[in-house]
């Protein structure tokens, strides 16, 4: 076993950390330009919901919605961007890794739970009285 | 007369001293056994002077090495407890029969199994799985410590803190009489309002917060801390299995806060989630907490594959076959245990789409830990196989754990599981996974790992005594189980009609006599080993020819576990430096900077002790005490900047020198 | 625990087809707190399962209203509107610290810090402010499954800026004491994440709960 004496002996092997801005807090330099342009998004994207709902511009429930929510989603990769500085590089990756992984378990959490209750709910306590033997 | 009861009931809450159960013969009795032990160790401690000697290099110690250990002795006394209501249970089940009431009254009984379930799962097999990985993973990975020390001893505290209040309940009060889940309705107010439920709600909740936090600073260590050369793929596989046991953590855990903060806030508010009336659904609690729950199993089995792949390679002196799929198996496992929770409740009533989608996933979970047995088995294939103890439990659970494997696939469909569900059958098959796999994956890891913690090897004749006890009884307890469900016996019975049943309970309570042995057998193996511990000292360090870092330093190692840091080219890093002809550095030792012990963790674990008994027992003004201290408490510990200190470059070259003459002694 | 030069110095000390380097030998002193901000975020990603379960319990109780006061009848859109604006400029002046603090400007950072700690102080007085309204309506958390996961969901967020505005108090205080070291930059960047979480989580709260509530 292991005996081709792997040739990267003699090479510098590669860290193990994966932590590519060495010994420093891996944090990036924020700047009062990315603040800003979060911000003012976010306020934009904060606003455009409000309005859709208040004012009841679009007809349709179904849509606003579906625009709200869309819009919800938009901002919080707004703020994952600017305000908390999400990039795929900060801590090598890791913290990116570990967001993804976790959006799929609230992803998994709820609308796991949202289809489980609901067929429930419809199996279980039928509250239309048509449905009733 | 009238005020002086108010005033009573402010100091004291609920608690009097009709709370000490002394009218019941059974607990009075343990009580008094647990006082005179309790009273012993304390003797013995103060009379040989240890008092000072633990506090300082034990309970306030900040080394992983350290609160490794201590969380396998906590699992280890836990275990005496939960097996004692094991037996008790198994004793009463065989003789309630033919009008026969058994000797314990309904009340206790439930008490008794759920205590068995919430201390094996919550207080035997998550401290006994985060000992191990807390002792073995830094030294695996070559690092001195965890990313975070400090955190470290205070999430042994918590679970420490939560064991307590366990144990408390046995003697003040009474424990939870709903099953190990506590569902509700039963477990809310209206149907529970003794304190039993609220025992299990924070002693959960603060073992809990230690079980998170040590998930948190596992995955940093791991993540941030591997030495230099040591790419993911290039992990010892218990690393692997570790780093992945941890994500689960830190993802299935806070589900179980949640939860149960949902529930003590129907308890102690009276707010409306899982009530019968105002809107409430029970049921979505029994949903949210298998969120958690399945999560659970594989958050203690992950750990105890990544043992046996550790012992298989290590006792059959070949590199483990198929490390890269064992790798992508053990990762698909962790996202798969997410997808699978409702096989738990398929009776709930969510219909057919529900129950077909999670049936199938629960059956594709079981490719991927099919495919670590059959890596398992190759790599003994053609191997030197040296049957030492570690190995004989892992050939044990390769055979045991495909029986409980299957049943459960078996238990995967739903229109069997609707004619299985809450059966004797369903309690063999988790017992047979859980003692099939993580059981004897601890024992195998104790046994593996022991000389490397100690210094000295265990005997290994009480140790086959321990390893046939514990098999032979394994298979006698729960064999008949599985006839027993399928017969459609359920679970939790207290008294039985049918007597033909009785045969099978007389079994089982025999098979429970036999794992009694084997953990006696236990006992007397480490006292044994004890008393001749310079025969079985390791000097070498590298008792079984092994193939990962933690065993290329002394044993025990150093404070500092390598004077040097590794430099890793293979995943069997050891065993590729003995190849290459590895020499072990003799001089250029400089200092180290390691972090200093702190009695931070301890205090603040035992006011959350304090804080979670008032809450039990109304105690109200004690609650607010406790909450402000801790978080001022809290708040002071940060003012402490100073953490850490170093080891002079003297003391090194003092202790290498000692390892020096301890291997040339050896012949080495 | 070593740093990239050393292995890089070590493994040329064993140039080609001699001994390998197994150790490193010269080795730099690890500096501390290299883990934190991982550690911490990977803290908060668990914080974010305890808020999936929340909003989950409200997904799929908030419809139980048990014949008592729906999103329709207590819901007021631009106090909530009123509170998110609190929130976003919290959010921006911690940002305006967090400048000040890489310029190792300690007292504009202290000011900026306590301004987001008062922006967070209005955001809980509004919160506050609403529940008790509520709750003198007859709206209590007892009243119905609905509305006792939206209390429960929005107090738990609420709980939270609590905690976050007690962090910022006392890391007034240590930078005040200590001054802007490492160590205290590392918690002012933790609680950054934290505080810039917390705006995430309710952006999902004033969409999912309030927004939708109302147009349900």
């Amino acid at each position: 076993m292991s005996t081709d004496s792997h040739t990267s002996h003699a090479i510098a092997p590669k860290t193990g950390h994966d932590d590519v801005h060495g010994h420093g807090d891996g944090h990036p330099v924020s700047t009062f330009k990315g603040y800003m342009t979060g911000f003012v998004l976010s306020v934009i994207l904060t606003a455009i919901p409000f309005w859709l709902v208040m004012s009841g511009a679009l007809d349709s429930k179904t849509a606003t919605a579906v625009a709200i929510l869309a819009i919800g989603a938009v901002q919080i990769v707004v703020h994952m961007i600017y305000f908390l500085h999400m990039t795929p590089s900060s801590e090598g990756g890791w913290t990116l890794m570990a967001l993804i992984f976790t959006v799929v378990m609230v992803v998994i959490t709820l609308t796991g739970s949202l289809w489980v209750m609901y067929h429930l709910n419809t199996n279980m306590m039928p509250m239309d009285p048509s449905q009733l033997p | 007369m009238f005020e002086n009861f108010d005033l009573q009931k402010a100091i004291f809450g609920r608690l009097s001293l009709e709370s000490i159960p002394y009218h019941e013969p059974i607990l009075l009795a343990t009580f008094i056994a647990v006082l005179i032990g309790g009273a012993v160790v304390v003797g013995a401690i103060t009379y040989f002077k240890l008092w000072g000697y633990l506090w300082h290099e034990w309970f306030t110690s900040v080394d992983h090495k350290r609160i490794g250990v201590m969380y396998i002795v906590l699992g280890l006394v836990m275990l005496l407890r939960g097996f004692a209501d094991a037996i008790m249970m198994r004793a009463q089940q065989a003789i309630a029969f033919n009008g026969n009431e058994g000797y314990l009254p309904a009340h206790h009984f439930d008490q008794i199994f759920t205590a068995h379930g919430v201390i094996m799962i919550f207080f035997v097999a998550m401290p006994l799985v985060t000992g191990l990985m807390n002792f073995v993973v830094p030294l695996q990975i070559g690092a001195r410590d965890v990313a975070f020390p400090f955190l470290n001893n205070f999430s042994f505290w918590m679970t420490v803190s939560g064991a307590i209040l366990v144990m408390a309940s046995l003697f003040v009060g009474e424990f939870a009489r709903t099953g190990w889940l506590a569902y509700p309705p039963l477990s809310n107010y209206a149907y529970s309002p003794d304190v039993g439920v609220d025992y299990y709600i924070w002693a959960l909740q603060i073992a809990g917060v230690g079980t998170l936090l040590s998930g948190v600073n596992l995955i940093a260590t791991i993540v941030k801390m591997r030495a230099p050369g040591m790419t993911m793929m290039k992990m010892p596989v218990f690393t692997w299995t570790s780093l992945c046991t941890n994500i689960l953590i830190v993802a299935a855990f806070p589900v179980l806060t949640g939860v149960l903060v949902l529930l003590s806030l129907d308890r102690y508010v009276g707010t409306n989630f899982f009530t019968n009336d105002f809107g409430g659904n029970p049921m979505m609690y029994v949903n949210l907490i298998w969120i958690w729950g399945h999560p659970e199993v594989y958050i203690l089995v992950l750990p105890a594959f990544g043992v046996f792949s550790e012992v298989t390679a290590t006792f059959c002196g070949k590199r483990l076959f198929g490390y890269t799929s064992m790798v992508y198996a053990t990762v698909v496992i962790t996202i798969l245990s997410y997808l699978v929770w409702l096989h738990h409740f398929f009776t709930m009533g969510s219909g057919a789409s529900v129950n077909s989608f999670f049936g199938i996933t629960t059956m594709i979970i079981s490719i991927p830990t099919g495919a670590k047995l059959f890596n398992w088995l190759f790599t003994m294939y053609r191997g030197r196989i040296r049957f030492e103890l570690p190995m004989m439990w892992t050939v044990a659970f390769m055979l045991t754990f495909v029986i409980g494997g299957m049943t459960g696939v078996l238990l995967a469909v739903p229109p069997a599981d609707f004619v299985l569900h809450n059966s004797l059958f369903l309690i063999a098959h988790f017992h047979n996974v859980i003692i099939g796999g993580v059981v004897f994956g601890m024992f195998a890891g104790i046994t593996y790992w022991f000389p490397k913690a100690i210094g000295f090897r265990l005997d290994p004749f009480w140790g086959k005594m321990s390893f046939w006890f514990w098999v032979s009884g394994f298979y006698f307890a729960f064999m008949p189980l599985y006839a027993l469900g399928l017969m459609g016996v359920t679970r939790r019975l207290r008294v039985f009609d049918d007597p033909s049943l009785q045969i099978y309970f007389v079994v089982a309570a025999f098979g429970a006599l036999l794992i009694a042995l084997g953990i006696g057998s236990f006992l007397v193996q480490i006292a044994v080993s004890i008393k001749n511990r310079e025969k079985l000292r390791d000097v070498t360090g590298d008792p079984w020819n092994a193939r990962t870092l933690e065993w290329s330093t002394s044993s025990p190692p150093p404070v500092y576990n390598f004077a040097f840091t590794p430099v890793v080219y293979d995943h069997d890093a050891w065993w590729d430096m003995k190849e290459h002809g590895y020499k072990r550095p003799l001089s250029g030792f400089k200092p180290i900077h390691m972090p200093k012990n702190t009695s931070a963790g301890i205090i603040l674990a035992g006011i959350c002790f304090v804080t979670g008994f008032a809450l039990i027992w109304y105690i109200w003004w004690l609650a607010a005490l406790g909450f402000v201290s801790l978080i001022a408490t809290a708040i002071g510990h940060t003012f402490n900047y100073n953490r850490g200190f170093s080891i002079p470059a003297q003391q090194v070259v003092e202790t290498e020198r000692e390892r020096t003459a301890l291997l040339q002694s050896a012949g080495a | 625990m070593a740093s990239v030069t050393a292995d890089a110095s070590a493994a040329e000390a064993g140039s080609a087809n001699e001994q390998p380097v197994f150790y490193v030998t010269d080795e730099h002193e690890h500096a501390e707190g290299g883990s934190t901000q991982l550690g911490f975020w990977l803290y908060l990603m668990s914080d974010c399962l305890v808020f999936a379960v929340l909003f989950a319990t409200y997904g799929v109780l908030g419809g139980s209203f048990a014949a008592g006061p729906s999103p329709k009848d207590l819901f007021d859109l631009p106090l909530v509107a009123l509170n998110t604006t609190m929130l976003l400029l919290s959010s921006i002046t911690y940002g305006f610290a967090v400048l000040e603090m890489q310029k190792n400007r300690v007292s504009p950072m202290l000011l900026w810090l306590a301004i987001t700690g008062l922006f967070g102080a209005a955001f809980l007085g509004i919160e506050l402010f609403e529940f008790t309204h509520m709750i003198l309506e007859g709206a209590t958390p007892k009243r119905s499954a609905f509305l006792s996961s939206f209390f429960t969901l929005v107090g738990t967020h609420g709980l939270h800026v609590t905690f976050g505005i007690i962090w910022m108090i006392t890391l007034i205080v240590q930078v005040r004491m200590f001054g802007l070291t490492d160590a205290n930059k590392r918690r002012l960047l933790c609680l950054s994440m934290f505080w810039h979480f917390l705006d995430v989580v309710w952006i999902g709260v004033f969409t999912f709960v309030y927004l939708m509530g109302v147009l349900r």
